[in-house]
């Protein structure tokens, strides 16, 4: 350990409520008065913990490195604050300042400890700096990577919202793709598709590509690879919904796609019909039909 | 090392795979299947995979050398059961038994190969007159 780290705990000890004090008045006044009661306790609770976390972490670890299993409580702390920062939708910049605020009251006391010892001081400060700021940067981490993990779960609830297998007829089932077909999206799709033919018996699967912007090698591929496992299972495949611009695309990337396709929905439909032995009659002319 | 049993109905054969396949055992299956085939003079071959959990390639490689054996001695072969997870995995690994025809359950496969004998006799008839 450090002569600089035994000098800057020696001072956290003895002056611990002080700092906390003047902290937490430079919290408020710093543009968090308005933020209301409620968060103001938590400030103050988190700020009484932050300053615990740093006197033992000061103790115990070494300064150049915050990764060490001495920083782990500190880590701890400051994951759970910026992910209940993020999650309340705080910014970024807040939930830094949080950290970076301390700096103030700490080198006002450093300031005020060492009277007279320009170099000293300098070397102190900069110590400290360099701790609080990797302090600082690991909660931007933090809060980054909750809000990622935010947006990858809204990703994946839009996945299984988007992608609807719909029970046309007995035995006949439909499954509308809208947006662009990827490897996770062609997963989550395979496994519904194949759930609902287990769970219907269905022997005919429509899939209709209307709502695919559109289509090259890789879609087509997942196409493939979607059709293959549906014949697996031992349900037949029927394509519809592509539409002129794709049909060249198709011929022009020479995919061989190997499966009945057809221009439209209703015409699938119709296919699917006949396959399982069933007819829609129009009832207003029977007469016509008999004749 | 049991055997897999193999049922008759009517002229089809029926074989439910329960338990995991080693390469003795399946050199076994398409022993005992070809001959029954001959001596039951079966038309149809159906293979329930339903309680398998685990298909790989050479399960998959059997599979389409049954169907092609039986196709040989004039049987149709259908796979019945396969279970979602399985028929992703096989995808994935590029064996989509072209050559094997597949059914959602015994029922239905039972269905398609009374179709295709069916269709078959009738090409006959019409051939014949």
């Amino acid at each position: 350990m450090s002569l600089h780290q035994n000098l800057i705990l020696a001072l956290i000890e003895q002056h611990q409520p002080q700092l906390l004090a003047e902290w937490l008045n430079g919290l408020m006044r710093g543009g968090r008065s308005g933020a209301g009661p409620h968060r103001d306790t938590d400030t103050s609770e988190q700020a009484k913990r932050f300053i615990e976390q740093l006197r033992q972490g000061v103790r115990n670890g070494q300064f150049d490195d915050i990764s060490t299993a001495d920083w782990a409580s500190m880590r701890e702390l400051l994951e759970d604050l910026s992910r209940s920062r993020a999650a309340q939708g705080i910014s970024p910049t807040e939930t830094a300042t949080f950290v970076f605020s301390f700096k103030e009251p700490l080198f006002e006391l450093l300031r005020r400890s060492i009277p007279g010892d320009a170099d000293l001081l300098a070397r102190q400060i900069w110590q400290a700096t360099r701790l609080l700021d990797q302090l600082g940067l690991f909660t931007i981490e933090c809060y980054q990577r909750t809000r990622e993990e935010l947006i990858g779960r809204q990703q994946q609830e839009l996945l299984e919202l988007s992608t609807p297998v719909v029970q046309l007829w007995d035995g006949i089932l439909a499954l509308p793709l809208i947006g662009t077909l990827d490897s996770a999206r062609t997963q989550i799709v395979m496994e519904s598709l194949l759930e609902r033919i287990v769970s219907s018996g269905a022997e005919i699967a429509i899939i209709d590509i209307t709502g695919v912007p559109t289509v090259d090698t890789l879609v087509a591929q997942h196409l493939i690879k979607t059709i293959s496992a549906a014949r697996l299972m031992g349900a037949d495949c029927i394509l519809s919904g592509i539409r002129p611009q794709i049909a060249q695309t198709i011929v022009h990337l020479g995919l061989e796609l190997n499966v009945i396709s057809k221009a439209t929905m209703a015409d699938a439909l119709r296919l699917a019909l006949h396959r399982t032995r069933k007819t829609i009659v129009d009832r207003a002319a029977p007469a016509a039909r008999e004749a | 090392m049991g055997e897999i049993p193999i049922l008759k109905i009517r002229d089809c054969l029926l074989v439910s795979i329960q338990v995991d396949m080693h390469d003795r055992l399946a050199m076994a299956l398409q022993d005992d299947l070809t001959q029954r085939i001959v001596e039951d003079r079966a038309r149809g071959v159906m293979i329930d995979i339903s309680a398998l959990e685990i298909v790989d390639s050479f399960i998959g490689r059997m599979l389409n050398n049954i169907a092609a054996m039986s196709r040989v001695l004039d049987a149709v072969t259908v796979v019945v059961g396969m279970r979602p997870a399985v028929a992703i995995t096989l995808v994935e690994l590029g064996l989509t038994l072209t050559g094997v025809r597949t059914a959602l359950n015994v029922d239905k496969g039972l269905e398609m190969i009374r179709g295709i004998i069916d269709r078959g006799e009738r090409e006959d008839d019409r051939r014949d007159r």
